[in-house]
């Protein structure tokens, strides 16, 4: 089998990940920060060991600062519904995923002003979009960071810069990035940042993060749901401690072990990881560029994308040539509109959507050229 | 040893203090905190009172809160 459909979920994950998850279950046990046994403190620490790896990954000095979620889509829940407050002017851009365009959807019927800076036809967000935008304030700036339908990665730096010149803050989904390419959140200008752990962090579903930097006041976020942490308990109102303040319920300890075993498993290959999808992309857009009816979308350069790429295929339903990919070809690609109607709308596929695939760190260049051909293949039948 | 104690407000303060102080080479243990101090996080940071200056130097660098108290004997 040929899976390449790591913009979903990377697989097959490292080994290390699912050696941490069952160490994590079997020693490590307890409820981590509930009791004061043995058990919940060695759970507590493999908790605390993901936090501290994942603070220094995205360039923040507080682990207290990397609040746990069960995704990219709950952090960026966090982020928007405890931000903005009726009245509030919120920019985003052409490329976002449902993750973030459904919340700021559902804040709109809330008397939320959403305004959103057009993306190019090749998935491009241009700073002068933004700056357009922002010409009347706003309170909020979103940027998805690099788009899961064609891959392209926007000028975060630039766009945060406007958006910091006219009083926003600047939240950016990494839900796609992380992983891939660098997240570092004072090199993005990020106030927040939100996260997966299973796509190019290697670790299982159900983990991600909200990270906060360190220059941003935690007063003006309310958290989304609150409950027992294990701290305060003698209140009945939600602790302002980070990270209890976000962080209610007991958490996925398992998965975390498992997030900070493929974060290890990752920072030991560098930037070997990227350098190795950018290889591979190049050559399958070449190949896919080569084949007659084939139309690729997002940036030419591979160097502005992510090892995700899209395309149609003149005369042919997106959904028969997924289904021929994967019966014919022992392929597995992602067909559709994949989340982000907005994202497709700016590239011109909504609504019959692309074919996309998308590489990981395992993918191997022969299976690139074996691709190559079944997609040429499906192309003439 | 006379034994003293950092209480926290949260877990995560404490864990990220045992770790601070291991790296900086002091003796310390994460203990059930004792009822009389405090219920406000399930664990407390167990350390030796002649380390007392040390240990605030390190957990204030790193930016750790914690509240230190002298263990009474029982």
């Amino acid at each position: 089998m040929i899976y390449l459909d790591h913009a979903a979920t990377s697989w097959p994950k490292p080994p290390e990940v699912l050696a941490a998850m069952h160490d994590f279950l079997e020693r490590a046990g307890g409820n981590p920060g509930r009791s004061g046994h043995r058990l919940s403190i060695a759970a507590g620490r493999v908790v605390y060991d993901a936090r501290e790896a994942l603070a220094g990954f995205f360039g923040i000095n507080d682990p207290l600062r990397v609040i746990f979620t069960l995704n990219a889509t709950h952090a960026l829940n966090i982020a928007i519904q405890g931000l903005l407050q009726p009245g509030d002017r919120v920019v985003t851009g052409g490329m976002e995923h449902n993750a973030v365009m459904r919340p700021l959807r559902g804040m709109e019927a809330r008397g939320v002003q959403v305004v959103v800076a057009p993306a190019d036809g090749a998935g491009m967000l241009s700073p002068a979009a933004f700056a357009e935008a922002l010409q009347t304030g706003a309170k909020l700036v979103i940027v998805n960071h690099a788009s899961n339908v064609c891959g392209s990665i926007a000028p975060v730096a630039e766009i945060a810069a406007l958006a910091h010149q006219a009083g926003a803050l600047v939240l950016v989904d990494a839900a796609q990035s992380a992983g891939v390419i660098p997240t570092d959140l004072p090199a993005l200008g990020a106030d927040l940042l939100a996260f997966t752990g299973h796509k190019g962090l290697q670790g299982p579903p159900g983990t991600g993060g909200l990270v906060l930097a360190d220059t941003f006041d935690p007063a003006q976020l309310q958290p989304l749901v609150r409950g027992g942490t294990g701290s305060r308990s003698e209140y009945e109102i939600q602790p302002d401690d980070l990270p209890d303040r976000y962080e209610s319920g007991t958490p996925n300890g398992a998965g975390i072990a498992g997030l900070g075993a493929g974060l290890k498993w990752l920072l030991e290959r560098g930037a070997a990881v990227r350098e190795h999808e950018l290889a591979l992309a190049a050559r399958l857009r070449e190949g896919l560029g080569n084949i007659p009816g084939l139309q690729l979308y997002g940036p030419a350069d591979p160097r502005q994308a992510t090892g995700v790429i899209s395309f149609t295929l003149a005369g042919k339903r997106v959904s028969e040539i997924g289904y021929r990919l994967d019966e014919e070809f022992d392929i597995q690609s992602r067909v559709g509109l994949h989340c982000a109607p907005a994202a497709h709308r700016s590239l011109g596929t909504f609504p019959q959507g692309t074919v996309r695939l998308a590489l990981g760190p395992t993918t191997a260049p022969e299976e690139i050229e074996t691709v190559l051909r079944a997609v040429a293949r499906i192309a003439q039948t | 040893m006379n034994p003293g104690v950092v209480l926290f407000h949260t877990t995560t303060a404490a864990l990220r203090a045992e770790k601070t102080a291991q790296k900086a080479g002091l003796k310390v243990k994460l203990i059930p905190t004792p009822r009389e101090l405090s219920s406000d996080c399930g664990i407390a940071l167990r350390f030796d009172l002649a380390d007392r200056q040390p240990l605030e130097q390190a957990l204030s660098a790193a930016g750790v809160e914690g509240e230190f108290h002298e263990l009474k004997a029982e």
